[in-house]
């Protein structure tokens, strides 16, 4: 007889949430976890801990350069421990508040490093080096994903760092290189700005958050730059060599061209995130990952029977909200019910200093696909709320079908809109039109009126502009 | 007060649509007196008063979708008693005794042309540009499709529901000379009943699924029907109904079935579901549309059983009083196209069932018999079956053994 109704092996957002689905549905599930705490990347060492330094650091720019506007004079003073100790008792918070989720669902959690054994098997290495083989009717992978290697450029987590090492830096650094204009890049980039460093943005390609409505990126990228961010687009990295104090890049315009070196005290490698799938006995059960390393689903399903697949291991944005609605869908299909994903209603922020957040389709895509579209927009200079707060910057931009007016796409930089593109996803996902948001009371003064009125633009009687 | 509530609607029925209430509100009902009529995808049923009064309120109006255990209305002990509206907060203390002054009508003030119409009580609240759309036009939000999630009508679909109004020509301006200037227009949309949307569902089900195709045969009905007027009298007299055609045709389709079992059969998944019940289905054409009640083990029933069960299931069919397990379960279908007139036709599956005969109208036809042209009252028999099933050789089989049975009908006596 099976130990377990569903293993799940990795304890991330797409592992702890369909581990608490599980129980909630009443099956004996357990989640497996290699790390010592539970909540996979997001909580250790990404989306949480990023957030908190993104935070911190966002008052410590604003107690220095913005506070005096508003007539407070004050000259702070940054106390990097502290700063690091706050967000490693939230991280800690956030972690065991899982594990409680785990006791209130009756969720196994077994400590260690799992592998699949076989059809039905799953071998976990306990972190004292014994080996349990548990059997489940359903083995769901949710091992996530970890940073993608560079030729050339050797992680050692001194004076090259990846993500992980960016959230821990021991010092401000006088000079950070990022390579890779991402949203991690970005994210990471900005903390150490605001801190203090000289931060340079090294990109392959000639844009900046690729896959991001482009005039929101090219809105972007214009803030950051005027904050102090370089960017040189369109490089290469063509190597990197780490000494004591820092670090030598060679770059290369991707166009052709004479390399160039950069030096810096740090270079922090943030080019993409790929799947983890190595080592993990897929070959037992015949599932083979593809070139990349993605495992292929058809709803979850991999090509072997009784074994799922969810989040950034399988195909889609490596974003966590959508590893957990995978999650969910899954396991609801593994009881028998009728998970689904909405795949066209997937959100996606970027949380530095403007914040950007969309949702749908962009611009670009709208004009491949050969849809018909109109536009509204509205700036956050229009809005009374962001006004009076000094933070005038950026747009809410909603894009609707030319014919029947349903929401395609929305897309908005300015602060805090990674709170506010909610409503929007709520609206898609009943396929609201924009006159629906238009003609919805919005609260004043706040910055979400700037969602009305831009909704209000798709048709042309946006007020307040 | 009693709540008028939407009955359990059997298994896989989720919904049914109001078809018509017998009372107005404020009418006096009696116990057990119908008083609302439901249409489900099967069948139609009604729903009687729960107690004597009156019908104090109307819910769920003609047209309206409700769920089971959704209140259509109330019934109460007074005329003119007030209905409790939705969980109303414990404000004033209710009246027991509803006064005349509350009960008069009162004269509601003319509501401005741009207001949106009373919505149906359990219909979704409509978006608010669904809303605004359909009071500008005057549509009727209940005819309008809904795509977005649940059935909700998207911006879209009321957008749609003016262009297919606007596409209605207008009535023309008559500049012709007094002619027959008819003001009809030259189109009418009607929502398609909930009977007629499912028969439409299931018949391209059933084309989409199965490898059907069709063979023929035909039959001298001089044997059956010389027995049936040599016995039409005692029969009648002994068994109290009439001797038709169809029961001769649901005992060769049985003797059939059993010599061709896959035509008997389902296909469920890789499996084949392969019964040793015989319950076969009888089309009946009704008002509302083609409804297949089915005729329990037939192979247990004589003649004159078979005759009287179809007698009693197509009264059920024509008075709308059909339940949901006379729908049910058939294994096989019988389709008679001739009591139209057809002379020849395909009939389309009754899925997940393999095979259905088609009978078409009986037509004196020259015929060589033994050399000779005769003149015989002849049919022609179409059998539908789905080739994944049965293969083409039992298909065959199947029309021989029903045209030898009723050719020679001695041999349903003799089990040959």
């Amino acid at each position: 007889m099976a130990d377990y109704d569903v293993i799940i092996i990795g304890g991330g957002p797409g592992g702890y949430n369909g581990a608490i689905r599980a129980g909630q549905l009443g099956l004996k599930v357990a989640c497996v976890e290699s790390r010592a705490t539970l909540g996979g990347t997001c909580l250790n060492v990404g989306c949480i801990p990023s957030k908190a330094l993104l935070h911190a650091s966002e008052f410590f720019e604003m107690a220095s350069k913005d506070f005096a506007g508003l007539g407070i004079e004050v000259t702070p003073k940054l106390n990097l421990p502290a700063m690091m100790k706050q967000k490693d008792a939230s991280v800690e918070q956030l972690t065991k508040g899982v594990e409680f989720l785990f006791r209130k669902n009756k969720v196994d959690w077994i400590k260690g490093v799992a592998r699949l054994a076989g059809p039905g098997k799953v071998a976990v290495t306990s972190p004292d080096g014994a080996v349990t083989t548990l059997e489940a009717k359903s083995i769901v992978i949710a091992t996530g994903s970890q940073p993608a290697p560079l030729a050339g450029v050797v992680v050692d987590q001194k004076r090259i760092v990846d993500s992980t090492g960016a959230l821990a830096l021991p010092e401000v650094p006088g000079s950070l290189i990022v390579i890779g204009a991402g949203i991690i890049g970005l994210e990471l980039g900005s903390v150490w700005r605001r801190l203090g460093s000289t931060v340079t943005v090294v990109e392959f390609l000639d844009r900046i958050t690729p896959g991001l409505d482009l005039e929101t990126a090219k809105t972007l990228q214009r803030s950051l730059t005027r904050q102090g961010v370089t960017f040189k687009l369109g490089a290469k990295v063509t190597g990197a060599k780490a000494g004591a104090k820092g670090v030598e890049l060679t770059i290369q315009p991707v166009a052709g061209g004479d390399p160039e070196t950069l030096k810096a005290d740090y270079v922090l490698l943030a080019i993409g995130r790929r799947p983890y799938t190595d080592d993990l006995g897929l070959e037992t059960v015949g599932v083979t990952p593809d070139a990349r390393g993605f495992i292929e689903t058809d709803h979850f399903r991999t090509s072997a029977s009784g074994v799922f697949a969810i989040g950034d291991v399988t195909h889609g944005p490596m974003l966590a909200h959508k590893a957990e609605d995978e999650a969910v869908a899954c396991i609801e299909i593994i009881a028998g019910k009728a998970g689904h994903v909405n795949y066209g209603v997937i959100p996606s922020v970027v949380y530095t200093f403007p914040e950007v957040a969309s949702v749908g389709k962009t611009e670009e895509e709208l004009k491949a696909e050969g849809v018909a579209y109109k536009v509204g927009k509205f700036p956050f200079t229009a809005n009374a709320r962001a006004k009076v707060n000094h933070e005038a910057e950026g747009f809410v931009k909603v894009l609707a079908d030319a014919k029947t007016d349903r929401i395609l796409g929305v897309h908005m930089i300015g602060p805090d809109v990674g709170e506010m593109i909610a409503e929007y996803c709520v609206a898609m996902e009943f396929s609201a039109a924009s006159e629906d948001i238009a003609r919805t009371s919005h609260p004043h003064p706040t910055r979400s009126e700037a969602l009305r009125q831009a909704a209000m633009g798709v048709e042309g009687w946006t007020m307040q502009a | 007060m009693t709540d008028i509530m939407t009955p359990t609607l059997g298994e896989s029925v989720t919904e049914a649509t109001v078809a018509r209430w017998a009372k107005k509100a404020g009418d006096p009902v009696k116990r057990d007196e119908i008083l609302v009529e439901l249409e489900t995808d099967k069948v139609s049923l009604e729903v009687a008063a729960p107690e004597d009064g009156f019908l104090s309120s109307i819910d769920a109006e003609e047209g309206a979708t409700v769920l089971p255990g959704q209140r259509l209305g109330q019934v109460a002990s007074a005329p003119g008693a007030q209905t409790a509206p939705a969980p109303k907060p414990a404000a004033a203390p209710e009246p027991k005794v509803v006064t005349p002054v509350a009960a008069a009508p009162v004269a509601t003030p003319k509501s401005p042309p741009t207001a949106p119409p009373p919505e149906a009580p359990n219909a979704m609240p409509l978006a608010p540009s669904v809303e605004r759309i359909v009071a500008e036009n005057r549509l009727d939000a209940s005819t309008i499709a809904g795509s977005g999630k649940d059935g909700r009508i998207t911006k879209g679909d009321a957008l749609a529901a003016i262009d297919a109004m606007a596409s209605r020509p207008s009535p023309a301006p008559a500049p012709l000379p007094a002619a027959v200037a008819v003001p009809h227009e030259r189109e009418e949309r009607v929502r398609m009943s909930r009977l007629r949307q499912t028969i439409a569902r299931r018949l391209k089900e059933a084309q989409a699924n199965a490898a059907m195709l069709t063979t023929f045969n035909e039959v001298d009905m001089s044997a059956v029907m010389a027995l049936r007027n040599e016995y039409k009298e005692p029969f009648e007299k002994r068994h109290g109904v009439k001797l038709g055609f169809m029961s001769f045709f649901v005992k060769a389709c049985v003797f059939a079935l059993k010599e061709v079992p896959a035509v008997n059969a389902e296909i469920d998944g890789a499996d084949l579901i392969y019964k040793n019940h015989y319950d076969i289905g009888v089309a009946v054409g009704t008002e509302r549309g083609l409804v297949v009640p089915v005729l329990r083990d037939a192979d247990a029933l004589g003649l004159a059983g078979i005759e009287r069960e179809i007698g009693a299931l197509g009264k059920k069919a024509r008075d709308g009083e059909l339940a949901l397990e006379d729908l049910q379960g058939g294994t096989f279908t019988i389709s008679n196209g001739g009591v139209y007139g057809s002379l020849m036709s395909t009939p389309i599956l009754n899925a997940p069932q393999s095979g259905i005969l088609g009978m078409h109208k009986i037509q004196d036809r020259p015929v060589a018999v033994d050399g000779q042209v005769v003149i015989r009252p002849m049919m022609y028999l179409a059998l539908s079956y789905d080739h994944r099933v049965v293969d083409g050789q039992g298909a065959v089989t199947f029309l021989v053994k029903v045209k030898e049975h009723i050719e020679d009908p001695r041999r349903l006596l003799l089990e040959i």
